[in-house]
C-alpha cells in the first residue's frame, strides 16, 4: 500500500506538516479557523520530532500487523482490508489510550477518543505531503522507495 | 548603545498568526522567537536582513516586512545607507562587506536599448511554427577551411563546445555556495545541454557525474586544481577578475572551509581561502600565454581555455592582448556582478557597465581581425531573455546567468551572502540550511527559468525575421538606443531611436 516516508536528510524541522495535517482534519479545512476558534481544537496527527540539526517527521505506519487494532478494547481501531489505512471509528471509541500504549511509534494522540494518521483518505492526497516546503515527505508504495 | 535604528520592521497580523513556530524555526538570524513565558511567537527586527524565508512560509500569511519609516532626517546627499555606513565603519573599524551585485542606481544600457521587429518588407518568423535555432558554439573559429578531393576538412580545427541555448550557468564555487545549490545548477546544466561553472572552488566529487558540462576555473588561488581537474571540464577558465570585485581575489573565511570544502579546494580544514589579487604567475599577456599553453598542454589542446576579466577601463585591449595570449573564449564581467562577499567601496564603485565593455570589446577585436579567433562570452547582471537577445546584438556569443539562477533557487537578494547564514540554503556551508535546497526540486525550477528565456529569445528573433542565433551575433543593426548621447551611442556602435 502506498505510505508516507519521511526522508530525515531533507527534513527542516519547519512542521508545515503538522499545521497542515491539523487544518486538514479540522471542520473549516482554514489554517486560522483550525488553530484559533474551532471547538474541540482539531489535532494533528503528524508530529516532528528533533531540532533544526536533525529532524524528522513521525505517523502512522499502517502496519500489516497493528498493535493498535489487536489491542483495541471495542473493536474501534480497525485496518480496512481493502486500502490497509488503519483507523478508529470514532462511534464505537472510547478513549481508554489502550492503543496508544500499544502502539510501537509513538502516534496515536488521544482527544477524548484516539486521533491518528488516515492517510487524509477523503482527499486521497496527504495534506503533509502536498505542503512540504521541501519534498522530505513522500506518498509512494513500499517497492517505489528506493 | 546602539547608533543606527534597523532597516526594516516585522509586521505580524495578529488575527492571522496562529504561533505556530514556523518562522522561529526557520529564521538563522533569529529574528523570531518563541515566547516560553506566553508561548507566542514574537520578532526582534533588529536582526532581520529581509530575506522573505519567513514571509514565504507562513501558512496564513500573517507576516510582512516593511522598510522603517523611523529614519534619520531627509538628505539628498547623506542618504540613509550612507550614514548607516558610517555608524557601521564607526562601531567595528573594518572595511564594509556586501553581497551580491551592486544596488546602486547606475544606467542600465539594457534598459535604453531597443529591439527591431520586421514589418510589411522582410516577414516576422512564428518560432512555435518554424524551425529556430538557438544553438551555440564557444571556441575560436578557423579562418579559412581546406578539403582534399573528397570534401573532408584538412584544416585542424580549434576544439569548441557546443551549447542548446546561449546561457550559462556563472562561476559560483563551492564555499561560497552550497554544494546542494551547485549540483543543482549542474544537474539544470545537464538537462538543457549547457554549462555550469566550478568557480574558484574545485570540482566536488559528487559533481563528477556533471564534469560533461563543467566548466573549471582556475583562479589565483588556485584551489582544487590538478591534472585530473584540467581534464574532467569541457572548458578551462581562468579567472583574471570578478565584475563585483575587479582587482582583488577572494576570501572565504575559515569558518565556511568544512571538511568537504577543505577536501575539494585542498586546503586544510578552517583554513581561511584566500585568492591572491593578481596571480602571482601573471604580470603581463606574456606570462597569461604560458598559463594559456599550460593548460592547453596539460589538456592535449583539446579544451578552449577562456580568461575571465572584470570590465575595467581598458577593457578593450586587455581583451585584444588575452585573445593574441591564445584565449579561445573571452568572458567579460561587468561591473553589476554578483559575489557571496565583496568589499562594499569596490563592488559599488570599480568597472564598468558590461553594455559598454561588450560593444568595446566586440568592436576592437573586429578592428583587428581577430573576432573569429576567440569567442565572447558576459556576466555581470543578465537580468532576463530581452537583456541576452540585446548582448548577443552587441556582438556576445554567450551569457552567464549567475543571480537569476540564484533567484530560481530561491535567493531574495537579501544581499547578506557573506554571513553565511543564508535562510534559503544557499550561500552558506551550515547542514542546518543548506538542507533547505533540495537538488531535485530546485534544479527543475533553474531549468524552467532556461526554457523560458530560450522560448522568449526564439520569440524575439523572430519578430526580427531571424531564425539562427548565428544571424543575430553582432547584429547591431537590431538595436537603437533610446536616451543615449552621441558618445554612448557611439560607443555601443547603435544609431537612436528613429534613425
Amino acid at each position: 500500500m502506498k505510505k508516507v516516508y519521511a526522508i530525515e536528510e531533507l527534513c527542516l524541522n519547519c512542521r508545515l506538516c503538522e499545521v497542515y495535517c491539523k487544518t486538514a482534519h479540522s471542520k473549516s479545512k482554514n489554517v486560522v479557523k483550525a488553530y484559533k476558534f474551532e471547538s474541540p481544537e482539531p489535532v494533528a496527527r503528524i508530529m516532528v520530532e528533533g531540532d533544526n540539526a536533525h529532524s524528522i517527521a513521525m505517523q502512522c505506519r499502517h502496519c500489516a500487523d497493528p498493535a493498535c487494532v489487536n489491542a483495541c478494547i471495542t473493536g474501534a481501531m480497525q485496518k480496512d482490508p481493502v486500502t490497509g489505512i488503519v483507523a478508529p471509528d470514532p462511534n464505537k471509541c472510547v478513549g481508554c489510550m489502550t492503543c496508544l500504549g500499544a502502539c510501537p511509534y509513538g502516534v496515536i494522540k488521544v482527544n477524548h477518543i484516539a486521533m491518528k494518521c488516515d492517510l487524509c483518505r477523503e482527499t486521497g492526497e496527504p495534506a503533509c505531503v502536498k505542503n512540504c516546503p521541501n519534498n522530505a515527505l513522500i506518498y509512494v508504495e513500499e517497492e517505489e522507495l528506493q | 548603545m546602539r547608533y543606527f535604528t534597523s532597516e526594516f520592521l516585522i509586521e505580524r497580523n495578529k488575527d492571522r498568526c496562529i504561533n505556530c513556530g514556523v518562522c522561529a524555526r526557520q529564521c538563522s538570524n533569529e529574528a523570531h522567537y518563541i515566547d516560553l513565558d506566553t508561548g507566542e511567537v514574537k520578532s526582534d527586527e533588529t536582526k532581520c536582513v529581509d530575506c522573505q524565508r519567513c514571509v514565504c512560509l507562513c501558512p496564513t500569511n500573517a507576516l510582512m516586512i516593511i522598510k522603517n519609516p523611523n529614519q534619520t532626517r531627509d538628505n539628498a546627499n547623506w542618504s540613509q545607507q550612507a550614514i548607516r555606513e558610517v555608524e557601521m565603519q564607526a562601531s567595528t573599524g573594518g572595511i564594509l562587506l556586501s553581497g551580491m551585485g551592486t544596488p546602486k542606481e547606475y544606467p542600465v544600457y539594457w534598459d535604453k536599448i531597443l529591439l527591431n521587429a520586421s514589418q510589411v518588407t522582410n516577414p516576422s518568423i512564428d518560432p512555435l511554427r518554424e524551425p529556430m535555432e538557438t544553438k551555440t558554439y564557444l571556441g575560436a573559429k578557423p579562418t579559412q577551411l581546406e578539403f582534399d578531393e573528397e570534401g573532408n576538412i584538412l584544416t585542424k580545427l580549434p576544439p569548441t563546445v557546443e551549447l542548446d541555448t546561449p546561457l550559462m550557468m556563472s562561476a559560483m564555487s563551492f564555499g561560497s555556495i552550497s554544494l546542494n545549490a551547485q549540483k543543482s545548477l549542474a544537474m539544470a546544466a545537464k538537462e538543457c545541454n549547457t554549462f555550469f561553472n566550478t568557480g574558484e572552488g574545485g570540482l566536488h566529487k559528487e559533481l563528477d557525474q556533471y564534469a560533461d558540462h563543467a566548466i573549471v576555473q582556475v583562479a589565483s588561488g588556485r584551489f582544487g586544481v590538478s591534472k585530473d581537474y584540467l581534464n574532467k571540464g569541457q572548458i578551462i577558465e581562468i579567472k583574471i577578475g570578478q565584475g563585483a570585485k575587479p582587482g582583488i581575489g577572494g576570501h572565504l573565511p575559515g569558518e565556511k572551509v568544512n571538511v568537504e570544502v577543505s577536501q575539494t579546494r585542498m586546503i586544510p580544514e578552517h583554513s581561511d581561502a584566500i585568492s591572491p589579487a593578481p596571480h602571482h604567475d601573471i604580470y603581463s599577456i606574456e606570462d597569461l600565454r604560458q598559463l594559456i599553453f599550460s593548460l592547453k598542454e596539460v589538456t592535449r589542446y583539446k579544451k578552449p581555455v577562456a580568461v575571465k576579466i572584470a570590465a575595467v577601463h581598458n577593457i578593450a585591449a586587455i581583451a585584444s592582448g588575452s585573445v593574441r595570449a591564445g584565449a579561445d573564449i573571452i568572458v567579460i564581467d561587468g561591473f553589476r556582478g554578483g559575489s557571496g562577499s565583496t568589499p562594499t567601496r569596490l563592488r559599488d564603485n570599480v568597472g564598468i557597465p558590461i553594455e559598454l565593455a561588450l560593444a568595446a570589446v566586440d568592436q576592437r577585436l573586429r578592428d583587428e581581425s581577430i573576432r573569429q579567433n576567440c569567442s565572447i562570452v558576459i556576466a555581470g547582471s543578465v537580468r532576463n531573455s530581452a537583456d541576452v537577445v540585446k548582448a548577443i546584438a552587441l556582438g556576445a556569443d554567450a551569457c552567464y546567468i549567475g543571480s537569476s539562477a540564484l533567484i530560481a533557487m530561491g535567493c531574495h537578494m537579501c544581499r547578506t551572502c557573506m554571513t553565511g547564514k543564508c535562510n534559503w540554503g544557499i550561500a552558506t556551508q551550515n547542514p542546518e540550511l543548506t538542507r533547505r535546497l533540495n537538488p531535485e526540486i530546485q534544479y527543475k525550477r533553474v531549468v524552467n527559468l532556461l526554457h523560458a528565456w530560450n522560448h522568449e529569445i526564439q520569440e524575439m528573433m523572430g519578430g526580427m525575421g531571424i531564425n539562427a542565433i548565428e544571424s543575430l551575433r553582432g547584429n547591431r543593426l537590431m538595436l537603437r538606443g533610446i536616451g543615449l548621447s552621441e558618445k554612448e551611442l557611439e560607443i555601443l556602435g547603435i544609431k537612436h531611436a528613429g534613425e
